[in-house]
């Protein structure tokens, strides 16, 4: 037994050289992968809806379930944190999704007279993904807030 | 005519925030489904909601929507409106020409 003795640290060894290795191959593959991946959608689908102006996180809240049991029917409510004043109020709201078919959701067209700055709605969700609302006040400054959903039935399931 | 559902609740005082529910029967087709013969089954969404008030001075929107393929079935929204006296009009359209108007009248107290 005293010769197979030295063979154990070396398949010790043996194991650990090839873990190291794994994960030394491994996390460039990881970082090739992120670096090659397209730039985050969302932010991109927002900065053309916003015309390239600067959209700032907070004042919107998306409201939401974070898991859903039905895709085909998930209630949403967008509030914007606004007087909805003459003075000040929110403009439009614009909400995009990330793996549905078509990234539109639904948009909206506000106007002081709503007195309260909060819409709901139902959507269709696909899969389990992230859900950005945007808003514009009447300032011209856009806000957002980004969600994310996990569905556990789809929609869009092609039905016979 | 589509089924149509609009809720305002019922006696509002003058100058309170109230919320207006609306939904309409309507299948919004996405366009993305196959049907049993292998056919793209067509897009038939509502593509608009408008709802605007008369107030007898002037004839405002209040809101506006614009709907997609994700919009669920019998599409709902639900907004708020100041409570004044006046007539609301709720017009949705979609495609293949489809168009539909509904009025109600608020008077709050």
């Amino acid at each position: 037994m005293t010769g197979s003795e030295p063979l154990l640290p070396t398949r010790r060894r043996l194991l650990l050289a090839g873990g190291a290795t794994a994960l030394a191959l491994g996390v460039p593959v990881v970082r090739a992968q992120t670096l090659l991946a397209p730039p985050d959608e969302l932010a991109t689908l927002v900065r053309n809806f916003t015309q390239g102006a600067a959209v700032l996180p907070g004042k919107v809240k998306l409201d939401i379930s974070p898991l859903v049991d039905n895709g085909n029917s998930v209630p949403i409510t967008i509030s914007v944190d606004s007087p909805m004043t003459p003075e000040s109020y929110v403009r439009q709201i614009a909400m995009f999704n990330e793996k549905n078919p078509q990234r539109d959701v639904l948009r909206a067209q506000l106007s002081p007279r709503m007195g309260k700055a909060a819409v709901s709605s139902r959507i269709r969700l696909a899969n389990s993904q992230k859900l950005v609302a945007v808003a514009q006040l009447s300032d011209g400054t856009w806000w957002s807030h980004t969600v994310d959903v996990l569905v556990t039935l789809a929609a869009c399931i092609d039905l016979p | 005519m589509a089924r149509t559902l609009i809720t305002i609740p019922p006696s509002p005082k003058k100058g309170d925030v109230i919320e207006i529910r609306v939904l309409i029967q309507h299948q919004m087709e996405t366009g993305f489904r196959v049907s049993a013969d292998g056919t793209l089954v067509p897009r038939n969404i509502i593509k608009k909601f408008t709802c605007r008030i008369n107030d007898g001075t002037s004839d405002d929107t209040v809101f506006a929507a614009e709907f997609f393929p994700a919009v669920a079935a019998n599409p709902y929204v639900a907004f708020h409106l100041v409570a004044v006296p006046g007539t609301l009009t709720f017009v949705w359209e979609g495609d293949n020409g489809f168009s539909q108007t509904e009025t109600a009248v608020l008077k709050p107290a």
